[in-house]
């Protein structure tokens, strides 16, 4: 077999459909043309930076007609004057740097086109064209014509400009400014010569210093003391309060040091530690931009569908605008956005979606659809029963059960570990006071604040955040998307392991397909193949790239029926693919199979038979994960699978069947209530509310582009089976801080024994407080790095 | 010695104008995509090196 690749998307190329152009092969018309449109534009440098970068274009006639909608577009407009306008497009596609390149010359593909900006890791292009010389849907097609779909949903309606909150940057800077210069003119007094002049500009330098410290002071560090106030208010004693206490006294303590004279105050330790901890939050804080973590129905729905008015035409409308009795047009992959009843006569619609289910459902004239489903085939027309908001889906979104909880259900470690930290601290603070008072009231001050300062625990709170923001890098790397540093602590917590069948213990794309019946001749395999080719129906595909590779033969007759199968005739012969009645078979359609029947020449040959392909390595991953875990497998299936799913899973591995959406959800509660820590895995939107309810929710994507469900973390599909490895790395990540933790207090004890005993000097705060920040960074970095190795 | 003054003063003056710099750095959205930049800068070295002429073709084309 010739094993060579299309020149523009790397895909395999089928010998009888080379096409070779400029010396090059493509695998298909499509990416032809691409080429093309790049070689007239002088644009080849695209497959310089990146082998085969690109992608198929698809037929998208008449899908984004809405863009001609002018209101549409205005929604959809970041900014619009007289010859200039702005919009954000995203495009899942978007992957190398070949990408950002085409995509950022766009001007020279389109006129009117000024400039094209990508952010990669948002996976966006922010174009500024001239509406008078191009329109939106123009730019649209041209981006879908070179294989770079924008991705255009109902949650880009109304978008308007998002605030980006840079504060934390800001915060951050802040600090830096105000740390740097501090530290330069603390310098001289850390020396404390009795040289004349250094006395005689002393005053000058601590108050240039004091005035330095304000903003770091005020403003920087403002999210501590309202999470401190927080946290008092709702009787959770945090970390933040000890650390809002310590900026507090070093601040005041400070300020009467240099008012009195007393001495040059800790301002260098102050701003520092601000600085550390705001570097410790902005670490933690990393965000997967290109993918999203809260999505609702909103980014699944179309942002406008075609509408048959009364007299015939037809028009695109906004989604929110439909009415009840409007009749709609749904085309070929369209999703139907509200529920209503079929005119057409016959529609398959795929519920993959709603119910994780891959196989269509036929719906007759005068059916029921629901918004949800997809439609598959022909062009169908539907009248409305529901507006948008009043729909199945949009209703059962907007379910509670379905929101996933605000209030946070856990505490985090090192809040647990503060509960018991801020009192002992107090108290040792105020039996230090009072034992002091005796012998001196002006020790006793300075020794009950220095206490208060030097226990501020920076390193204690730098712990989680380095740890955590550290994990969650490797396990990014690793494919693993968390949705914050948090959901780490969740995971390590996690004994009952909950996974949803369809979709995520198997595979959308590949089925395993047996043949029963009489064998069939290699003349009638290519007359299958060749018939299959012209279906678009998902059970043709997946047949067709089952069947061995023929040399194709001319269709004479083709007709497809939708819900039924396929007739068509090849030279003289009649080959009828499809339903146990269709096709004439004489055994009953089994109900708990999917079957494609063959018959050739009215004589039943036998049938195909699909059986779900379950993920790689899916055997050993439960035999390891059932050490530890209870495993349950929940299925909105019937249960035809069970004897070949109880031969694969370990023994005693608990499996349901016909799970409803609300039922999966019920389930999870349950074993809540029982007191379990469950981590739910699963796929699309049905097990939504399951997602949401559990302690962690996974969700699997075969494509991390493309959308998942409301969740705690998005694996992608090949890396199923490190599931395991990821749990355990998640355990040591506690492990370290546990440890880390120990290293900290440590450093406190130390800092405390100079406190107490009244010889915190501000040199010492100023070299124990980074001394302990960088070993503990460095201490956890390498710890969290070698457990990533180690497990592997 | 009083010219100390002066000095921090004016050191402090330039570190503000620095820091100024820095917020209306952030403000601009420089920070906000911090990888694309990096590839970008990698493009515009080889369109002119490799390609001096297809940019005169294509305003040609437009005009």
């Amino acid at each position: 077999m010739d094993t060579q690749n299309c020149f523009h998307c790397g895909l395999d190329i089928i010998k009888a459909e080379e096409i070779i152009f400029d010396d090059k092969s493509f695998c298909c018309n499509g990416c032809k043309t691409v080429y093309e449109i790049f070689s007239v534009n002088d644009l080849t440098c695209y497959y310089d930076f990146e082998k085969a970068p690109g992608a198929t274009p698809l037929d998208i006639k008449g899908k984004y007609d809405f863009l001609e909608n002018e209101s549409i577009v205005a929604k959809l407009l970041e900014f619009e004057e007289e010859a200039t306008a702005i919009v954000s497009l995203s495009i899942p596609h978007i992957h190398c740097s070949s990408c950002i390149w085409i995509l950022e010359n766009l001007q020279r593909l389109q006129k009117g086109i000024s400039t094209s900006q990508v952010n990669f890791p948002e996976k966006k292009v922010r174009i500024t064209y001239n509406p008078q010389t191009v329109s939106l849907s123009k730019i649209v097609y041209l981006l879908s014509s070179i294989g770079y779909e924008p991705y255009i949903s109902l949650e880009n309606y109304e978008t308007g400009k998002k605030n980006i909150d840079r504060s934390l940057t800001y915060k951050l800077g802040v600090a830096f400014f105000c740390f740097g210069n501090i530290m330069l003119l603390s310098f001289p007094e850390y020396f404390e010569v009795n040289e004349f002049w250094l006395d005689t500009y002393k005053p000058f330098f601590r108050w240039l210093i004091f005035i330095l410290s304000l903003p770091a002071f005020l403003y920087s560090a403002s999210d501590y003391y309202v999470s401190a106030y927080k946290s008092i208010r709702s009787k959770m004693l945090n970390i933040d309060i000890p650390i809002a206490l310590g900026i507090i006294v070093m601040f005041v303590r400070s300020t009467t040091d240099i008012v009195f004279n007393y001495g040059s105050g800790f301002f260098d330790s102050l701003t520092g530690l601000i600085f550390f901890m705001l570097l410790g939050k902005m670490f933690q804080i990393k965000t997967y931009s290109f993918l999203s973590f809260e999505r609702d129905f909103k980014s699944y729905f179309p942002i406008a569908i075609t509408r048959i008015n009364s007299d015939g035409s037809e028009e695109s409308v906004p989604v929110y605008d439909i009415q009840k009795g409007d009749r709609l047009l749904i085309r070929n992959q369209e999703l139907i956005p509200v529920d209503g009843i079929l005119i057409s006569e016959k529609a398959a619609i795929d519920y993959s979606f709603v119910t994780g289910e891959a196989v269509p459902i036929t719906k007759n004239s005068g059916d029921k659809v629901f918004a949800g489903g997809k439609q598959i085939g022909k062009v169908v027309e539907m009248e409305v029963l529901y507006s948008v908001s009043q729909s199945y889906l949009t209703q059962l979104w907007s379910n509670d059960v379905f929101q996933k909880a605000v209030t946070q259900r856990h505490k985090s470690i090192t809040d647990t570990i503060s509960r018991y930290f801020t009192p002992v601290l107090l108290l040792i603070a105020f039996a230090s006071f009072a034992y002091w008072i005796v012998i001196d009231t002006n020790t006793a001050f300075n020794v009950f604040t220095a206490i208060l300062i030097v226990a501020c625990p920076c390193a204690l709170a730098l712990t989680a955040p380095f740890t955590m923001g550290n994990v969650l890098r490797i396990l990014g790397k690793q494919k693993f998307y968390l949705k914050n540093a948090l959901v780490i602590e969740q995971l390590a917590k996690v004994d009952t392991i909950v996974f949803d069948k369809t979709g995520t213990i198997t595979t959308n794309k590949k089925a395993k397909i047996s043949y029963e019946g009489e064998s069939l001749s290699s003349e009638n395999l290519t007359n299958i193949k060749t018939v299959l080719r012209a279906s678009n129906h998902p059970l043709s595909r997946m047949l067709y790239d089952f069947l061995p590779e023929m040399k194709s033969v001319t269709i004479t007759d083709f007709e497809e029926i939708t819900g039924k199968g396929i007739r068509a005739k090849i030279q003289g012969i009649e080959v009828v693919i499809g339903s146990a009645a269709f096709a004439g078979s004489p055994d009953e359609n089994t109900v708990l199979q999917t079957a494609v029947h063959i018959t050739i020449n009215n004589e039943y040959y036998g049938k195909y038979i699909f059986n779900n392909q379950y993920r790689v390595g899916l055997e050993s991953l439960f035999k390891s994960l059932k050490q530890n875990y209870q495993i349950k497998v929940l299925s909105g299936d019937n249960e035809g699978e069970k004897f070949s799913l109880e031969m694969l899973l370990p023994v005693g591995t608990e499996l349901i069947f016909n799970q409803k959406p609300e039922q999966k959800l019920e389930f999870i509660k349950q074993l809540q209530e029982q007191g379990r820590n469950v981590m739910m895995v699963g796929d699309g939107l049905n097990d939504a509310g399951a997602l949401a309810q559990s302690n962690v929710g996974i969700s699997i994507s075969e494509n991390v582009n493309v959308f998942s469900p409301a969740c705690d973390g998005i694996l992608e599909a090949n890396e199923f089976q490190k599931l395991h490895y990821f749990l355990k790395l998640s355990k040591k990540a506690m492990t370290t801080i546990r440890m880390s933790f120990g290293m900290s207090l440590l450093y406190n004890i130390i800092g405390l024994s100079f406190a107490i005993t009244g010889h915190l000097q501000p040199l010492v705060a100023a070299i124990i407080m980074p001394l302990s920040t960088i070993t503990i960074v460095s201490f956890v970095t390498i710890m969290s790095n070698f457990y990533a190795k180690k497990l592997r | 010695m009083s010219v100390i003054y002066l000095l921090i003063s004016i050191s402090i003056i330039i570190a503000i104008g620095f820091f100024i710099a820095f917020i209306r750095a952030v403000k601009t959205g420089q920070y906000d995509d911090d990888y694309t930049p990096s590839v970008r800068m990698l493009f515009d070295d080889e369109l002119k090196v490799e390609n001096p002429k297809p940019e005169q073709i294509t305003e040609e084309k437009q005009n």
